[in-house]
């Protein structure tokens, strides 16, 4: 039995490398909120998950967080706690988790879910206070997570 | 390490004395029906850097005054089909003391809680037979200042019972209620995080008493529905049209959540 599902398992992740990202509904989380399975399948990039990171444009995560060690973000918020050696303090699974959905891991707070695309409250077109014209996109990709969390993983 | 930076980030403890003798409250403790939410409310003020304060403690270092002498003009001006103007009626402006801090207000003819603009176009309709004036135009946000003008340093005392009590309630739930992709209220930014840098603003507690405020971002006098739109346009959500009856039950709420702080319109901000 055990190792059906081990075998199973494997077969599914490596048929995932090649497979559409995981959707935002399909996303299974532990019960401490952590996300176990790769969004994408492959491996993330570090330098990208950077630039996610501290892009106005992209993650704008540095709205809320500082990392101390990195000197080079501009205008670091403190909403949020410092992130140095997260890396070292969380799984990727647990860091994959906080940035698809931050509620499930801290209920209530003030973090927003950056893979999740319904039960919001008057969600609107991006930033320009109108009604979304269609589908709402999650606010990062599953591409554009898996290389924040590389990121997050090497603050150690 | 932590401690200074979060002490830089609260607060300041300077004074606000306008042109070297009004004396205005900027910090005092919460009214009743904040207990369990803030001990103490604070001015915007308090959250600007030096400079931008320094432009709020003398008229003349206050751009605002350029749009309440516009005003002023305005309250003279005959307009529409009874040949009046807002002075025909109300003499001086000074007659419009004590009208601000009181704003948004029950008004038991209409059935209704109204804020300052409404109270103005009604005049302007009913009285002048003018044209309304855009809700959240210029020339609606330049009289509201003149008007606010007339009350500066006095305390805020909206009143939240009676009639107006379900407006408030209604401003109340809208206040704590979380908008948008980024799933943010009010209280989200203003409430938990006042003090707090969020990028490079530091959050203040959203409090309306120094409106309109004249922001050095657009050089104008601005209203308060027009910064409320913007702030939930900032959480990426379908904001609510100024003047909207969302609106007019938040104004009443925010306002009431700045009893005791002293009218400072028009504030100067960023
Ligand atoms: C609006 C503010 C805000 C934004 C934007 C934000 N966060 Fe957070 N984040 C928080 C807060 C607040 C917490 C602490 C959790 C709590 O108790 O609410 C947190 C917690 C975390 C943690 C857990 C830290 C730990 O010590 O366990 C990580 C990791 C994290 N955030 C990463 C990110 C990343 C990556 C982004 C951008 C993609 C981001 N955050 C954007 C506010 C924010
Ligand atoms: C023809 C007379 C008339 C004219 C002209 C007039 N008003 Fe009024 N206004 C009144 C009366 C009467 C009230 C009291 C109405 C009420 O309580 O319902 C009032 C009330 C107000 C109030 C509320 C005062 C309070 O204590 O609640 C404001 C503010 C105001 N007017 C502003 C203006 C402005 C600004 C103009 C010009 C654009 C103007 N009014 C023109 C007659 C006038
Ligand atoms: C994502 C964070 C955020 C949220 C959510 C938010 N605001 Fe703001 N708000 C700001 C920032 C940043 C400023 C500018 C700095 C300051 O004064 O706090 C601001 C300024 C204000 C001001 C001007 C204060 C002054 O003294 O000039 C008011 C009023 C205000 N907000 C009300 C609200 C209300 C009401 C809501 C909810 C409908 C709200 N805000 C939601 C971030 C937010």
């Amino acid at each position: 039995m055990r190792l059906t599902t081990l075998t199973l398992a494997a077969s599914l992740a490596a048929g995932a490398a090649f497979a559409n990202p995981v959707a935002p509904a399909d996303v299974v989380f532990t019960d401490d909120g952590a996300v176990e399975a790769s969004l994408t399948g492959a491996p993330g990039n570090p330098e990208q998950g950077f630039k996610v990171f501290s892009d106005k444009k992209q993650g704008n995560c540095v709205a809320c967080h500082n990392i101390e060690a990195r000197t080079d973000l501009s205008f670091p918020g403190n909403v949020g706690p410092m992130l140095d050696g997260v890396g070292e303090n969380r799984s990727v699974a647990e860091l994959r988790g906080i940035l698809t959905n931050s509620k499930n891991t801290f209920e209530g707070t003030v973090m927003p879910a950056y893979y999740k695309v319904d039960g919001f409250t008057r969600p609107g077109d991006d930033y320009t206070g109108k009604a979304p014209s269609g589908p709402l996109s999650p606010l990062l990709s599953a591409e554009q997570i898996e290389d924040v969390v590389a990121f997050l993983s090497t603050l150690k | 390490l932590a401690l200074p930076t979060l002490s830089l980030a609260d607060a300041d403890d300077d004074k606000l004395v306008i042109n070297g003798e009004l004396e205005m409250v900027t910090k005092t403790a919460a009214p009743a029906h904040l207990d369990g939410a803030l001990s103490e409310v604070i001015s915007g003020w308090h959250f600007r850097d030096d400079d931008t304060q320094k432009m709020q403690m003398d008229d003349f270092d206050n751009a605002g005054m350029l749009g309440v002498e516009a005003a002023a003009e305005m309250w003279n001006a005959v307009d529409g089909s009874e040949g009046k103007s807002c002075a025909s009626c109300h003499g001086e402006a000074e007659s419009m003391k004590g009208v601000r801090a009181v704003y948004p207000k029950w008004n038991e003819a209409a059935g209704e809680v109204r804020t300052l603009e409404m109270q103005i176009n009604d005049c302007r309709t009913t009285r002048m037979g003018a044209e309304e004036l855009k809700y959240a135009g210029d020339e609606m946000t330049n009289m509201v200042g003149l008007i606010s003008l007339q009350s500066r340093g006095m305390p805020v005392n909206v009143a939240i019972d009676g009639p107006a009590q379900a407006t408030w309630e209604q401003g109340k739930e809208l206040y704590y209620t979380r908008t948008g992709q980024l799933d943010l209220s009010c209280a989200s930014c203003h409430e938990q995080n006042y003090g707090n840098m969020i990028r490079a603003d530091h959050l203040s507690q959203g409090q309306i008493n120094g409106f309109p405020a004249y922001r050095l971002k657009n050089a104008k006098l601005n209203g308060v529905h027009n910064r409320f739109k913007g702030c939930v346009r900032d959480t990426r959500a379908e904001t609510y049209k100024e003047g909207s009856p969302e609106f007019i039950a938040l104004e009443l709420y925010v306002a009431s959540r700045g009893n005791g702080l002293s009218v400072e319109g028009p504030s100067i901000r960023n």
